[in-house]
């Protein structure tokens, strides 16, 4: 299984880069980490003319805690490097949990969070953090910077709103809340195979330990990761009982459009969304009850 | 018509340097241009992990990987694991185990693990089979490679508590 | 070299969990897989293959691909001046299948996505494949033959010609299945089916061809030969119209056969047929997605099974319709999985009436071939799942039920009857099942494990038993080459096969006992033609019972032959002598009388006598087939909620007469047993209505990872020494996944129990089962 032909350029900087993409446009694709677009290559599923390797761009990768609280982390970081990060493990819990279901060290070693991001594949794990925690997406092209809401970000299956002339360079996490819980949970194949069903969780209580604000982002169902707003309404203004977590995760099928498919019929899913927000809103109440005790 | 390439890399060691088109891959390139066949292609799409190679210490896919993209890098094969004709600790224990019989995946498991201890020298069984989660061997069933890699780990603890804490 | 120490005794080889020599050329890197191999002046092919499941092919345009720079040259049916030669069975020839033969390449019909249409051959195999991809193919699709309820209604045909797509069609019986059934109390009927799946050995298939010389000089050498190399050169010797003495099949280092590796392929005609009329070494090497559509399927079976009990469980009768999707062609092992469902569903069982009508379907499929443990793995599956339904009926224990129907050891020898068309009639030749079975259940501890379901941390825990027969040692013969050089060191040849079983290690063992010699004095070759007169290879678990037997005489006739001359040359008598480490010593005062090593160089320097003693031929044919048997048992837990299963604990017991070596022997037990568990979860092969293979790569044929393996105790058992050959040894290869899946379905099916889920498929996959759980949700 070896690719067409291409020609291969690795630009220095992030100006030379979108250079090369608004020169080359649709007879190019972007590799960062490779992980996801190569076997695309080998399976000859593209024939792009050109690459556009980003990895040279050492201004694309990297962690640092903004002084507003925030959690900016550069596209081309790789995934290996957020799991590793104590800064990460502070600042965003949420996404941390979540990276070691991603795939095998080997992918992560490789991939990076811009590229699984741009890739957009209904049951990765990362589109799904970023809208449960408000990330903003910051895109660059030759027009200028763009920030992009991670809710608005992602459209479909493998699409997002970024312009053919645009990168993906930052996302940014806003700072996390002070007794903050979070639950994650998937349901896979196989360990470290793409989601049939996830769910990502956060829940925020107001100091009378009322449930003020709360994220239940599904992934791997509908062909884009979805907030089952109807399962937080349910939780809004309440204690976190086991009525409300129920309550929570029957409404968790509204709203839901879930693919079927070889691996997974949209009834299984259903059921696995319902399911699994139960279990990750336990998951999350369990934490808030360590908070509490630390 | 594309142009080959010059690369220059460090295998195992070495210094070497090569001509390859864009398209070709890690594993092809070390394969095939730099003949060393100890690498392994199982399925050429990044499932199978039996090409999986160090890259600046890090185990990567070389199917997944353009050689170009090498060019500077430090890469380790499992003919680096050890001198010529020499077994190392970790493959004396893959064979006091048991832990291969086709030895069609091993490279890309010994390479896999030489990561692991690395950064984490007293893994937990679990630790150790999440480790190797994408590294598919068809023969062995993983049972007596994780008892391998617990027992090099081991070892190797061993060695370093009467070594006075000396690293090896 | 250091001559070997002349210990008085020697501690026995055999036996022993010797580690393997051959281990450190794939631990450091430097084996010598097939495309590892680099000839000069090499050259590389690609298969351009069907994306239809069923076409006429009305035109094929090859002009775009043989002008691209780099291409040698574009093969189709057409450059083959005349009718193309058909791929014949090779074993389990079932009248009609032989109708269903298939030719190394489409002339004018393809009949499942993955046939061979072009074979391109360039410069490298990138540019090979760039060739591919500028042949212009015209296809005029048809209706596939998608399932076997289509192949069945015979409407849409997979070769008109034929007629039917039902290939064979027979009965097979033993005592009276009608007055069998009449006694019945109580009677269950159930369909099963076993999925589509294959070996997916982690090395893809490949080779090397390389036609060389003049005349009746040249040679024709194919690397990367394995399974029946001898079978192979035969047929590829009349398929390309030279004497097989002009052909060397030479096997290299292989990544893993499991049965689907090294029968004789269109590409093994192919690619040789190209490297003699390019007069360039030709490489080959499949890729995985051409290795998943044309690489042997597997398994896929259903069978229509009805039992016959008395009330308290004693089983009257078995009565059974089978049905295997065989794919598009009848490949070189013909009907052998098929043929072996009849033999193996009454199992280990007292059965006395019994029938079964077996029904060979084609269809627009990958072909199918024999992947470990063929109908077995079926047959355990659809009569165990039946048994414990019966038990559910009967409020009977599970295990008491197999207890109360296990053919008893004072029954054994146990005539089976003639359930195989091509084979006389056979019997259980040793054992005692009981006793593999209590120690089975003992092993995992079983009365102390949670079951029927017991709930625990919101997870149903269950346990599944399956009790199973399997035979190993096909015939007819093996034969074996023992040489000792002038340096000390004996070089083994054997006409048996390797993927990584480790005979190289137990050959040594054997002939070490034999020759009182360390296992380091000897090395091992095996495979090659070149390498003895006439070999039959390794499937059906031959290897060690016919070829270590082989080995164990050629030893035997070399330390007899030694023995004597020495005797003679001493004029000693042979028994006041013994052979030890490389020399004949006296037995009183242990002196030296002949040193091994200075006879074989004047077997060099031309002495008849000591070449005789020296270079030894033997060939081990073995008379009857033997059977091992055992029990496996699997304690699972499943999350009602989500399906998902996890496999707790899982013994798999076999007694296999005598272990050569315990190490390699559990080794086979644990991965037969960890690739039949993964097959029963997540091994699939997919094909939608159009006949597409969905499961196209590894991303969608999803095999046991590290994190799905469970823990398997592996028990090999001696009770029953083999009585068919000198090491009293019976097959270890196969018996680990035979009875995986019937046992881990069981074990699901009573965790389940208080859901009442009814399994009667595999795979358990997460969809299907949650499925099943929500099916049975629905009825309450």
């Amino acid at each position: 299984m070896k690719p067409a032909a291409f020609d291969h350029v690795a630009p220095e900087t992030l100006d030379q880069a979108l250079a090369l993409l608004v020169r080359h446009g649709d007879d190019a694709k972007i590799l960062a980490g490779g992980q996801s677009l190569v076997p695309v290559l080998a399976l000859r599923l593209a024939s792009p003319s050109w690459l556009i390797d980003l990895n040279r761009i050492a201004s694309l990768s990297g962690i640092r805690r903004l002084e507003s609280g925030e959690l900016a982390i550069g596209a081309l970081t790789r995934q290996r490097m957020v799991e590793r990060s104590d800064v990460v493990a502070l600042a965003n819990p949420l996404l941390a949990a979540a990276m070691p279901w991603i795939a095998h060290v080997q992918i992560r070693n490789r991939g990076t969070i811009g590229g699984s991001l741009a890739h957009a594949d209904p049951a990765a794990e990362l589109p799904a953090i970023c809208v449960a925690c408000d990330a903003i997406l910051v895109a660059q092209s030759q027009r200028g910077r763009r920030e992009i809401a991670a809710a608005e970000f992602f459209k479909g299956m493998f699409e997002t709103v970024l312009a053919a002339d645009e990168l993906l360079v930052e996302i940014r996490f806003p700072g996390w809340p002070v007794g903050r819980a979070h639950g994650f949970l998937e349901v896979a194949r196989r360990h470290g195979d793409f989601a049939i069903c996830g769910i990502a969780a956060t829940v925020d209580r107001n100091d009378g330990g009322s449930i003020c604000d709360s994220r239940i982002v599904a992934f791997g169902v509908n062909d884009a990761p979805v907030r089952l707003a109807a399962a937080e309404r349910a939780l809004i203004g309440n204690r976190g009982t086991s009525d409300a977590i129920l309550a929570a995760a029957s409404a968790a099928s509204t709203g839901l459009s879930p693919r079927s498919d070889h691996h997974a019929s949209s009834e299984y899913r259903l059921e696995l969304a319902q399911v699994l927000t139960r279990r990750a809103l336990i998951q999350s109440m369990r934490q808030a009850l360590h908070n509490k005790s630390n | 018509m594309i142009e080959s390439r010059d690369i220059e890399l460090t295998v195992n060691g070495e210094a070497r340097r090569g001509r390859c088109e864009p398209r070709m891959t890690l594993v092809d390139f070390l394969r095939e241009t730099l003949s060393l066949t100890g690498t392994h292609i199982g399925c050429e799409h990044g499932v199978c992990g039996a090409c999986t190679v160090l890259l600046d210490g890090e185990s990567v896919r070389a199917c997944l990987m353009f050689a170009v993209q090498a060019d500077g890098a430090n890469v380790t094969t499992v003919e680096g694991l050890a001198p010529p004709g020499e077994m190392n600790d970790l493959q004396r224990a893959f064979q006091a185990f048991h832990a291969l019989q086709c030895g069609f995946c091993t490279p890309g498991i010994l390479t896999t693990v030489t990561a692991l201890l690395r950064e984490n020298p007293n893994p937990t069984e679990d630790q150790v089979r999440h480790a190797i989660s994408g590294n598919i061997c068809r023969c062995t069933g993983y049972q007596p490679i994780v008892q391998a890699i617990l027992d090099c780990a081991r070892s190797r603890a061993r060695v370093i508590a009467t070594d006075g804490g000396r690293a090896k | 070299m250091n001559a070997p120490e002349r210990a008085p005794t020697r501690e026995k080889q055999v036996g022993v969990s010797t580690v393997r020599g051959e281990d450190q050329r794939f631990l450091t890197g430097s084996a010598r897989f097939t495309d590892d191999v680099r000839l000069e002046r090499m050259v590389h092919a690609a298969v351009l293959r069907s994306p239809h499941a069923n076409a006429r092919i009305l035109g094929i345009d090859t002009a775009a691909a043989r002008e691209t720079p780099g291409v040698l040259s574009v093969f189709t049916a057409s450059d083959f001046g005349g009718p193309l030669p058909l791929i014949p069975i090779r074993l389990a020839p079932i009248p009609g299948l032989e109708r269903f033969l298939q030719q190394p390449i489409a002339a004018d019909r393809v009949r499942f996505v993955g046939e061979p249409v072009a074979l391109v051959v360039a410069e490298s195999r990138y540019i090979a494949e760039d060739a591919l991809d500028r042949i212009v193919v015209d296809y005029e699709p048809l209706d596939p033959v998608t399932s076997i309820e289509q192949a069945m209604l015979d409407k849409a045909l997979v070769h008109e010609a034929v007629g039917s797509n039902i290939g064979s069609h027979y009965h097979v019986s033993r005592g009276d299945p009608e007055s069998g059934f009449a006694q019945a109390e109580y009677t269950r009927k159930e369909r099963f089916r076993c999925h589509r799946h294959t070996a997916a050995p982690m090395e893809t298939r490949g080779m090397v061809a390389e036609y060389d010389g003049d005349g009746d000089g040249a040679i024709l050498r194919i690397w990367g030969a394995t399974k029946v190399p001898f079978f192979n050169r035969r047929l590829l010797a009349k398929m390309v119209g030279l004497p097989e003495s002009s052909i060397d099949m030479i096997e290299t280092d292989i990544g893993g056969g499991f049965g689907v590796r090294g029968e004789f392929y269109p590409e093994d005609f192919l690619v040789p047929w190209a490297a003699i009329q390019l007069r360039r070494p030709v490489k080959w090497i499949e890729d995985r997605r051409e290795h998943l559509m044309a690489t042997n399927h597997a398994r896929e079976t259903e069978c229509e099974l009805e039992i016959g009990m008395k009330r308290d469980g004693t089983i009257v009768g078995l009565r059974a319709i089978v049905m295997a999707d065989l794919g598009a062609y009848a490949r070189t092992g013909g009907g052998v999985a098929l043929a072996r469902v009849p033999q193996f569903l009454p199992g280990p069982y007292r059965i006395a009436d019994y029938a079964c009508e077996v029904f060979a379907l084609f269809s627009n499929k990958t072909p199918v071939g024999t992947y470990r443990g063929p109908g077995r793995y079926e047959a355990n599956f659809f009569r165990e799942r039946l048994l414990d339904m019966a038990a559910a009926d009967l409020g009977l224990d599970p295990i008491a039920l197999r207890e109360k129907n296990l053919v008893s050891a004072a029954e054994i020898p146990y005539d089976i009857g003639k359930l195989v068309p091509w084979e006389g009639p056979n019997e259980y030749d040793g054992g005692d099942f009981h006793s593999a079975f209590r120690q089975a259940l003992a092993a995992i501890a079983y009365a102390s494990l949670p079951r029927d379901g017991a709930a625990i941390d919101g997870r149903l825990h269950g346990i599944g038993v399956a009790c199973f027969t399997e035979s190993s040692g096909a015939g007819p013969s093996e034969s074996a080459r023992i040489v000792a050089r002038p340096d000390g060191r004996y070089e083994i040849y054997s006409g048996v096969t390797t993927m990584g079983q480790g005979h190289e290690t137990a050959f040594a063992q054997i002939a070490a006992d034999e020759l009182d010699l360390p296992l380091s004095a000897f090395q091992v070759f095996h495979g090659s033609t070149a390498y003895v007169d006439e070999g039959w290879g390794t499937f059906h678990s031959r290897a060690i019972v016919v070829g270590g037997s082989a080995v164990k005489i050629a030893a035997e006739s070399m330390r007899e032959k030694q023995i004597a001359l020495a005797a003679r040359r001493a004029g000693l008598a042979a028994a006041d002598l013994r052979l030890s480490a490389g020399a004949v010593l006296r037995r009183d005062d242990a002196s030296t009388v002949l040193e091994i090593s200075a006879l074989a160089q004047a077997a060099q320097d031309g002495d008849a006598e000591a070449q005789d003693a020296t270079h030894i031929k033997a060939r081990f044919d073995i008379k009857m087939r033997t059977y091992s048997y055992g029990s496996h048992v699997a304690h699972v837990a499943v999350d009602p909620e989500t399906a998902q299963v996890q496999v707790l604990s899982y013994v798999a017991l076999e007694d296999v007469g005598h272990v050569i070596n315990p190490l390699l022997a559990a080794g086979q037990a644990v991965g037969g047993a960890v690739q039949g568990i993964g097959a029963a979860f997540l091994d699939e092969l997919i094909y939608d209505e159009s006949g597409q293979l969905i499961t196209g790569s590894f991303a969608d044929y999803l095999m046991p990872t590290s994190t799905d393996a469970p823990p398997v105790i592996p028990i090999m058992l001696e009770e029953a020494p083999s009585a068919s050959n000198p090491l009293g040894a019976k097959g270890a290869g196969e018996g680990g996944i035979v009875a995986s899946g019937a046992a881990v379905a069981n074990a699901v099916a009573n965790a389940l129990l208080p859901l009442g889920v009814k399994i009667t498929a595999l795979p358990l996959s997460l969809d299907k089962l949650a499925a099943s759980i929500r099916a049975a949700r629905k009825k309450y």
